[in-house]
């Protein structure tokens, strides 16, 4: 996948490139019936199909004081709809084994689907009916807002949960950005279910969907299904204007008082926007300080020398208003102080120096090799299809990915390094670390 | 052949049906798997997937936690860590760095049954991961330069998963009170107290004692010929000598359950009471047949899922849990484990959520289910193996995990038959025979009121099914 949902240091959304070019798949671009242009890849081995969609507007869309509307949208689409209310809605899915799957990001709302092929008409029916009328009845809303506010409650102790929720607020203050995506306790019991509905007349429409599906299937055949599911929606969206950010507080640590025996801390700072000509420099630079292998300077200095922290690991993430670095790690109290001036010792090593040639080499080693693993199986195939539609990387990108890693120089890369981790972080920590506190610069 | 529809089984006739059924399981079977056994003992299981020019190459040991001497709890899961530490012909890092310029990913695992190593890598690089792993298994050379770091590591893990997670900790005292002679009432991570005291010498000896060709299966799945895989395993792992004294694996049984148990764990951070309740009941390798497969059913119709018997009660009908289920974990070289949980509504007490997960077990036990309801979930069940099919990593952890708790191939090729052949009858029946209370620890979380006390005082625990080396 080229990006995924992660929870590194909290309920932070990551936007992580991978890549890996597969040797003979072949994406075809089409056109429904009805207009609806998706990305299709035929793949006989499985009789089954794998969906992936994507519509424009996330929790950004949420309305003013009521943070987690989109959030609540996604769990609440499968509980009713139509003819069917939660019963027998649940019922057709798990009955045809279908896997029907809704969640709100910060800047869209998307969707999944997988099923057998002797049921794909029935799934898409399915899938219409949940997008198009849902239910949203009084009694399946309060349920499933129980279960939020049980999670959120939760989160309140969680340490995870804290130092990612200080770093966005900190990082977009008056800002949708720095408003968690599941809402907070205050504005979740506020949405109605006229705003669940209200949300998916203005963000469920035909102009701001990307589309991928992956399978054994035809493109007739998927064209009359995608027109099925999304066919009927709005021609368009209405969607209330998001402002371009960039991150505060750089250079701040803040401590929030926790009991626990391990202190949480979450860092980032300005990334790369993904359309920015130093994209890839940076991708690379990053995976060098502290991507997810074996072999990051983070993971050597931080975990293999001195055994401060089981993991520890930092991404680019993207959006459409801002682009981030962020990472995190957890350590023991006493410890937590030492892990961090290593963490920024790198940091300034890495935006001083840059890479070193042969760190570049292994990099972009990996970063091409690795690709092809995010390409292994029908549903992670769609998702990447869909991420590059709307990274607006062209259908061809899969076979230019690889030389455009190669023709980041070294000189890029110290440039870029230097661009990436010269203007400091900002740094959450949640728990009791010792001898460290809050600072602000 | 075309499969007919698995939901349409109900209105067929007797005869359709029974076509149905065998077709389905058919196509759920899978892939064409091969199963090679080399001179030295190593067992070889080659799962073919062409669709994308990769493979996942995984080696699992038979060793885990449950085999590790009592006072040394967390050796298993160590030693897997320190597996990374390099070799007399490879030194620290350098399988790590092959691996990553490859464009691969790696990681490993530990349960109670079993510790694991995989390499996701291009398909042409096959054998030279095998040589590296077939050199690791008996060449690793340790030192305390890199084995004290590591244990500082092992500790921050179990500090993550275990002591900073209360519903982990809870775990982690359920299985401890369940187990009463299995060495599966340890955590597989161990004991803080005991993981502090664990040292390079009772990581060799452990090492020594369990890591040969004879005790390990290597599982490929990907783009590789099976004749290509087996030549590729004969020229690497084929020249490691296997070890002559590996001891059986007779582990302390369990006695016969004599008690009801419950036990309350209180932590000031909990902000969601929870009640996990976990049932003493037979693994597909301890069962007689079909117990197995009927137990997986039964905590289908429980407990999975929006129209499962217990989230329909609960949450749905009387509102007094937001959420609720059931789950069996099958795969076990010994006894294992059935599971009930959920977690109450505002203003409801554990004791009154206790109640009602008790009447809907009562129910089960005494009225059985329905037809509906066992051909809904086995129709689920199965196209769960049709699935996993679109994952190869998936298939090898599926065929690695049988392998490891004393299941073969062809139990794993079998499966979706067996649970088509599972009646209304032996699920009521697996229900009153396992789901006794005098089987079952039920454990409540609560929040914790006092005043704190001095840390050091307070040992916190909690268990994991798998510690994986890095999440």
């Amino acid at each position: 996948m080229m990006r995924l949902l992660a929870s590194v240091a909290g309920a932070l959304l990551l936007a992580l490139v991978q890549a890996a070019p597969s040797s003979a798949m072949t994406i075809e671009k089409v056109v429904s019936p009805k207009g609806i242009t998706f990305w299709l890849v035929r793949e006989k081995a499985v009789p089954l199909v794998a969906l992936n969609y994507a519509f424009k507007g996330g929790a950004t869309q949420d309305p003013v004081g009521k943070g987690g509307t989109a959030n609540l949208v996604g769990d609440t689409l499968d509980e009713g709809a139509g003819d069917l209310d939660s019963k027998a809605f649940h019922d057709r899915l798990e009955r045809h084994a279908i896997e029907l799957s809704f969640g709100a990001s910060r800047d869209e709302f998307r969707g999944s689907l997988r099923v057998l092929n002797e049921h794909r008409d029935e799934a898409f029916e399915l899938l219409r009916v949940a997008l198009a009328e849902p239910r949203f009845e009084p009694s399946a809303v309060e349920r499933v807002r129980a279960q939020e506010l049980a999670g959120l409650r939760r989160e309140t102790t969680n340490p995870n949960s804290i130092a990612g929720r200080l770093w966005w607020q900190t990082a977009f203050p008056g800002h949708p950005y720095g408003l968690e995506t599941k809402g907070s306790l205050e504005t979740v019991p506020t949405i109605t279910p006229a705003d669940l509905r209200e949300f998916t007349k203005r963000v469920f429409a035909r102009n701001g969907l990307t589309v991928s599906i992956v399978g054994d299937i035809d493109d007739k055949t998927a064209g009359d299904l995608i027109d099925k599911a999304f066919g009927g929606l709005p021609a368009t969206n209405d969607l209330k204007p998001v402002a371009d950010v960039k991150p505060q507080g750089l250079g701040r640590r803040i401590v929030a008082e926790l009991n626990v025996p391990q202190a949480v801390v979450t860092f980032g700072g300005e990334g790369v926007a993904r359309n920015d000509k130093d994209f890839m420099a940076a991708y690379i630079v990053n995976h060098i300080l502290g991507g997810g292998t074996f072999s990051s300077r983070l993971y050597k200095e931080v975990r293999e020398k001195r055994g401060l922290a089981y993991g520890v690991s930092e991404s680019l993430a993207w959006f459409d208003h801002t682009a981030l670095i962020i990472g995190g790690t957890a350590t023991r109290a006493d410890r937590t102080a030492e892990a961090l001036s290593i963490i920024e010792a790198e940091t300034k090593k890495m935006a001083a120096e840059g890479p070193t040639a042969d760190e570049l080499t292994a990099a972009k080693d990996y970063l091409k090799g690795a690709y092809a693993l995010s390409l292994d199986t029908s549903s992670k195939i769609a998702a990447q299809l869909t991420q590059i539609q709307l990274d607006k990387l062209g259908i061809d990108y899969i076979q230019r990915r690889g030389a455009m890693i190669d023709a980041v120089t070294l000189d890029d890369a110290k440039r870029v390094a230097k661009r990436l981790y010269g203007n400091g972080m900002l740094v959450t920590v949640a728990g009791r670390p010792k001898g460290l506190a809050s600072s602000t610069q | 052949m075309k499969l007919t529809s698995i939901a349409e089984w109900t209105g067929a006739a007797a005869l359709a049906v029974a076509l149905t059924l065998s077709l389905s399981a058919a196509r759920a079977a899978g892939p064409a798997i091969a199963d090679f056994k080399l001179d030295n003992g190593l067992e070889l299981v080659v799962i073919p997937d062409h669709r994308a020019p990769v493979v996942t190459h995984m080696i699992w040991y038979k060793v885990g936690a449950a085999d590790e001497t009592p006072g040394k709890s967390g050796l298993a899961h160590f030693l897997e860590h320190l597996m990374f530490k390099g070799t007399a012909k490879h030194p620290a890092g350098q399988f790590s760095q092959v691996v990553a310029r490859m464009g691969g990913q790696e990681n490993a695992f530990t349960s109670n049954d079993y510790t694991g190593y995989y390499q996701r890598v291009p398909s042409e690089k096959l054998k030279e991961v095998m040589g590296f792993e077939a050199d690791r298994m008996t060449g690793l050379v340790l030192t305390d330069a890199v084995v004290l770091p590591e244990r500082d590591v092992i500790l921050e893990e179990r500090n993550q998963r275990m002591e900073n997670n209360p519903r982990a900790r809870l775990g982690e005292q359920i299985d401890a009170a369940l187990f009463l002679n299995s060495p599966y009432g340890r955590p597989v991570i161990g004991w803080r107290h005991e993981m502090e005291g664990l040292t390079k010498d009772d990581a060799i000896g452990f090492y020594r004692r369990f890591y040969g060709p004879n005790n390990a299966v290597v599982v490929v799945a990907g783009d590789v010929e099976p004749q290509q895989a087996l030549a590729f395993a004969k020229a690497t792992y084929g020249a490691v000598k296997p070890r002559a004294d590996i001891a059986p694996r007779e582990r302390p049984q369990e006695p016969p359950p004599a008690a009801v148990r419950s036990l309350t764990l209180a932590d000031p951070r909990v902000e969601q009471p929870v009640l996990q309740r976990a049932y003493l009941v037979p693994s597909f390798h301890t069962a007689k047949a079909g117990e197995s497969e009927a137990l997986e059913v039964l905590a289908h119709i429980l407990g999975a899922g929006s129209n499962s018997r217990l989230y329909r009660a609960l949450v749905v009908d009387k509102h007094v849990a937001t959420s609720a289920g059931a789950y069996y974990d099958s795969s076990a070289y010994d006894m294992s484990k059935f599971g009930v949980y959920g977690a109450p509504g505002e203003g409801v007490g554990l004791p009154e959520l206790e109640k009602d997960i008790d009447a809907v077990i009562a129910e089960v036990i005494d009225k059985g289910v329905t037809a509906d309801e066992l051909e809904r979930s086995k129709a689920r069940l199965v196209a769960d193996a049709i699935y996993a099919q679109d994952n190869q990593a998936t298939m090898a952890r599926w065929y690695g995990q049988t392998l490891m708790t004393g299941g073969t191939v062809a139990d794993v090729q079998s499966w979706p038959q067996r649970i088509h052949a599972v009646t209304a009858e032996q699920v009521k029946d697996a229900a009153r025979h396992w789901l006794e209370k005098i089987r079952s620890v039920t454990g409540y979380l609560v929040k914790d009121t006092r005043p704190p006390v001095n840390k050091a005082e307070r040992a916190p625990a909690g268990t994991p099914a798998t510690a994986e080396k890095k999440s």
